[in-house]
């Protein structure tokens, strides 16, 4: 009754204006939108956002002090489990930085594999990452046809690798084992299936008017931002910042392919889409490259049985479907890293978030989370 | 005049999502799923599938695993436990044995770098995946099988 | 007269419930079909069991009511949801015969009875005591309030063009030809202002705003479960169930066969199909129009969502009541 009674006074103090007040909500660490365990305290005002606090360490593993016990071998299979939609060029990250150490030639036929194998998990990152936009803005049916793309590259994965998600087969020296005799004629399919199916995409959501209005001129991100914040990939390159790794330092053999940068100078949510859905066509080209021209040969180059690297420091990047993975290697000699240091792309574009999303709406927030396309186990690492 | 653009450039782009929707409704053919219980006499996995770790055995209940513990060596994550014991051999050389094979599915993370680094191929990976057990010690697995004995080449 | 009271009475509920096992069933495989899935194929054959399966689950479910919660409220709510669908059912025509209360002013009665569902959302997002079902009934009040004008003035366009505000008289204006033929293009703006606005009013997707499931986990009823979720739910359909009807006997001219003109060979071919089925056929395919627009369409935002009211849908409608008014009296329709 009292609170009542203060309402009202203080609304006859100042006039006609109503008296409102924030409050906190929290999203996560279970929530539809976060993917994940990620928590965010929000700072509300009605429906606007007027402050965004991630709360991290849900799903910490302790994945880099875990790798100061295992072998360089052993690594491959822990690093899979940090961006989990990226298996692959986790993988390669690490393999790249062992044989820079070692200064290990990688066979061509091993670095023709790695390629596929990357942007076939690249197109699969963004096909996943596609269908969970369009669930993100209240869409459900784009999820499933998104589902039924990556589930082919999948199961292409399953019959050369042994395993669907965490695949452990880009290892030091070169890969696993040779491709399944049926892989590059599957991928040739799968070329034909997906130029086919990727307008589609266009039709149902990148065409449609609603998806444009929730998406043009929201969550702005200027290329200074994203410079100073280090955000990597199409998070960054939507905003006009080139930083594609395979361009800039490219690695197995990238330089001698023909592929664009895709870039999009608008920074906000759609332009951020729209560099995702390109890279899939650039993708596309990448691995009709590589299928056309497949080396014959070895698939693994000459390691010896026990990895030990020389002492000394050593980094390695890569470009995973979210932007720019670094391994830093510090060895004493021995066959474990004495330090090993990941440095991953989702926990610099999370860091974005509060900047770009303050101000706007609960929805727009969403609709940021989803372009900004976070994977959390590779937040906490 | 744009606001009538406006709302049949909109509708237009409506109607080419309601079209797509459309499509794959009228054409039951385009689903995706596979019912799983019910495929489960058709359902193949590709052979190189991991799905758990075995140790085949011969007709005459034979392995080929000569006690080494290389693959409890290598698995990251403590998996594997390989316990031995030293056999006299006729022409009087102590010699390892295997005696179990302990094998902690709950732990597997199904890497292969068991099977990679196995010097006598003695253990694979089938493609029997499915893992459901009632009770957690059901994970626990004996992969040698009782009574059995290294084969002849690696005695 | 309490005996047919009471024979009503259990002819509404049977309906209820089959509606809602119906559409719930219905739901599910039309968007099992769009996301090239099976939907449910479990329990009996096609899963047509499965949403029985679910009200017993349903049933069986603990009820919970959240510390701090209005009780009474938080009971009060999802009852009053369903008195309320309920309540609309009254005077719409199912067949030539089959009317529960022929009302003189059906059309006015359905569109003030069905504005009251806003009060049982506010009710059961405020006594959830939980911030996101406040921010979806607040959504939620903000929403239905505004496109109730849209829906209003459509039904005044309709009224306006056959001349009655009964249905069973507005029915049996459409001898000739239903209104979406005969109305020329007022009555095809009405009957899509008509559709689009009462998707909103039913806080459907393209405008579950209040439920919004990547926003608000699930907007006015996250913190509901067992029974009394099932009653929102229920309602939901029955609404749905309600405004395709009220569409199919405005547009489409509800248990009216498909005529054209007077007493010719195609009529009486028309005539041999059933007035039911007649009417449940456009009913079914105006709920599948609005499932449609479920599984396709993104979610708007909240300032999109009432700028497309505001700034559309409303000069639209009271353009296109002027120009029904002007047809009314020039007698152009035929």
């Amino acid at each position: 009754m009292e609170q009542v009674q203060n309402i009202v006074s203080d609304r006859e103090l100042q006039g006609s204006n109503l008296q409102t007040q924030e409050y906190f909500i929290n999203v996560g660490p279970q929530h539809p939108s976060t993917h994940g365990v990620l928590h965010l305290k929000i700072k509300l005002d009605g429906e606007i956002i007027e402050d965004v606090d991630p709360i991290l360490g849900y799903i910490h593993r302790s994945v880099e002090k875990m790798c100061e016990k295992l072998s360089y071998r052993q690594i491959i299979p822990i690093t899979s489990r940090m961006d989990y939609l990226s298996a692959h060029i986790n993988n390669q990250a690490v393999a790249l930085a062992v044989e820079k150490a070692m200064a290990v030639e990688v066979p061509p036929r091993a670095r023709a594999i790695r390629i596929l194998m990357a942007e076939l998990t690249r197109i699969g990152s963004h096909q996943l990452w596609w269908g969970v936009m369009g669930m993100d803005l209240g869409a459900l049916t784009p999820f499933f046809w998104g589902f039924r793309d990556r589930e082919m590259i999948t199961e292409m994965f399953e019959e050369t690798c042994g395993t669907r998600l965490t695949m452990n087969y880009i290892i030091p020296g070169g890969v696993a084992t040779d491709v399944h005799p049926d892989f590059i004629g599957k991928v040739k399919n799968y070329i034909r299936h997906l130029r086919k199916k990727l307008p589609e995409y266009d039709e149902i959501l990148t065409g449609n008017r609603i998806f444009i209005e929730r998406t043009r001129g929201v969550g702005y991100l200027s290329p200074e931002e994203a410079v100073s914040f280090g955000c990597t990939g199409p998070t960054a390159r939507g905003s006009g910042v080139s930083c594609d790794i395979r361009k800039w330092h490219s690695y197995d053999g990238y330089d001698k392919l023909d592929f664009n940068e895709v870039l999009f100078n608008e920074g906000d949510n759609l332009a951020r889409y729209k560099v995702r859905i390109k890279e899939i066509w650039e993708s596309l080209r990448i691995i009709e490259q590589v299928v056309e021209n497949f080396p014959e040969g070895e698939v693994m180059g000459k390691m010896k049985k026990v990895i030990k690297l020389p002492k000394g420091e050593f980094y390695q990047r890569v470009e995973t479907a979210r932007g720019e993975l670094g391994v830093y290697i510090v060895s004493d000699g021995g066959n474990t890293p004495y330090r090993i240091k990941f440095r991953s792309p989702n926990f610099s574009n999370l860091s974005v978030l509060k900047k770009i999303v303050v101000g706007s709406k609960i929805a727009d927030m969403v609709a940021t989370m989803s372009t900004l396309d976070l994977v959390i186990p590779d937040i906490d690492r | 005049m744009s606001y009538i653009e406006n709302i049949l450039s909109t509708s237009v782009s409506l109607l080419k999502g309601m079209k797509m929707t459309g499509y794959y409704f009228s054409h039951p053919k385009e689903i995706y799923t596979r019912q799983y219980p019910e495929n489960r006499k058709t359902l193949k996995l590709p052979e190189r599938f991991r799905a758990e770790l075995t140790m085949p055995h011969d007709e005459f209940n034979r392995h080929r695993c000569s006690g080494c513990t290389a693959c409890e060596i290598a698995c990251p994550n403590g998996t594997i436990k390989v316990l031995t014991y030293m056999e006299t051999t006729p022409d009087n050389k102590k010699k390892k044995r295997l005696d179990t094979f302990i094998y902690r599915l709950s732990m597997c993370t199904f890497c292969n770098l068991c099977v990679d680094s196995c010097p006598s191929d003695a253990i694979k990976f089938n493609q029997h995946f499915e893992h459901s057990v009632t009770e957690r010690k059901q994970l626990t697995k004996v992969l040698n099988r009782q009574g059995s004995t290294v084969t002849d080449e690696l005695k | 007269m309490i005996i047919t009271a009471l024979i009503i009475a259990i002819s509404v509920i049977t309906l209820f419930a089959v509606l809602g096992l119906v559409l719930v069933y219905m739901e599910r495989k039309v968007a099992a079909f769009m996301q090239i899935r099976l939907g449910p194929m479990r329990v009996g054959p096609w899963g047509i069991a499965q949403t029985l399966a679910d009200t017993v689950k349903l049933i069986s479910k603990e009820d919970i009511i959240p510390n701090g919660a209005d009780k009474f409220l938080f009971n009060l709510a999802p009852l009053m949801v369903t008195v309320i669908a309920t309540l609309a059912l009254a005077p719409l025509p199912f067949s030539d015969k089959w009317i529960i209360w022929d009302s003189n002013v059906g059309v006015f009665y359905v569109a003030a009875i069905s504005s009251l569902t806003v009060i049982s959302i506010l009710t059961g997002g405020w006594a959830s005591n939980n911030k996101y079902s406040l921010i979806g009934a607040m959504r939620s009040g903000a929403q239905i309030v505004s496109y109730e004008l849209s829906v209003g003035l459509s039904l005044v366009a309709m009224v306006l063009l056959s001349g009655s505000l009964s249905f069973s008289d507005i029915v049996m204006t459409q001898q000739d030809a239903w209104w979406i033929f005969k109305g020329h293009l007022p009555a095809w703006i009405a009957f899509m202002v008509f559709i689009i606005a009462s998707t909103a009013e039913l806080n459907r997707n393209p405008f579950d705003l209040p439920e919004a499931e990547s926003e608000l986990t699930a907007g006015f009823h996250t913190e509901y479960s067992g029974m009394k979720f099932a009653l929102f739910m229920l309602s939901e359909y029955i609404n749905m169930f309600i405004v395709s009807a009220v569409a199919a006997t405005l547009f489409l001219g509800g248990w009216m066969p498909l005529h054209f003109g007077q007493d010719n060979f195609f009529n009486h071919i028309m005539d041999y199909i059933p007035p039911l089925v007649w009417f449940a056929g456009k009913v079914f395919f105006i709920i599948f129009l609005i499932m449609w627009f479920r599984w396709t369409f993104p979610r708007l935002r909240i300032d999109q969502l009432l700028t497309l009211e505001w700034k559309y849908l409303l000069p639209i409608s009271l353009i296109n009541v002027l120009a029904a008014a002007w047809i009314t009296v020039t007698g152009w329709h035929f």
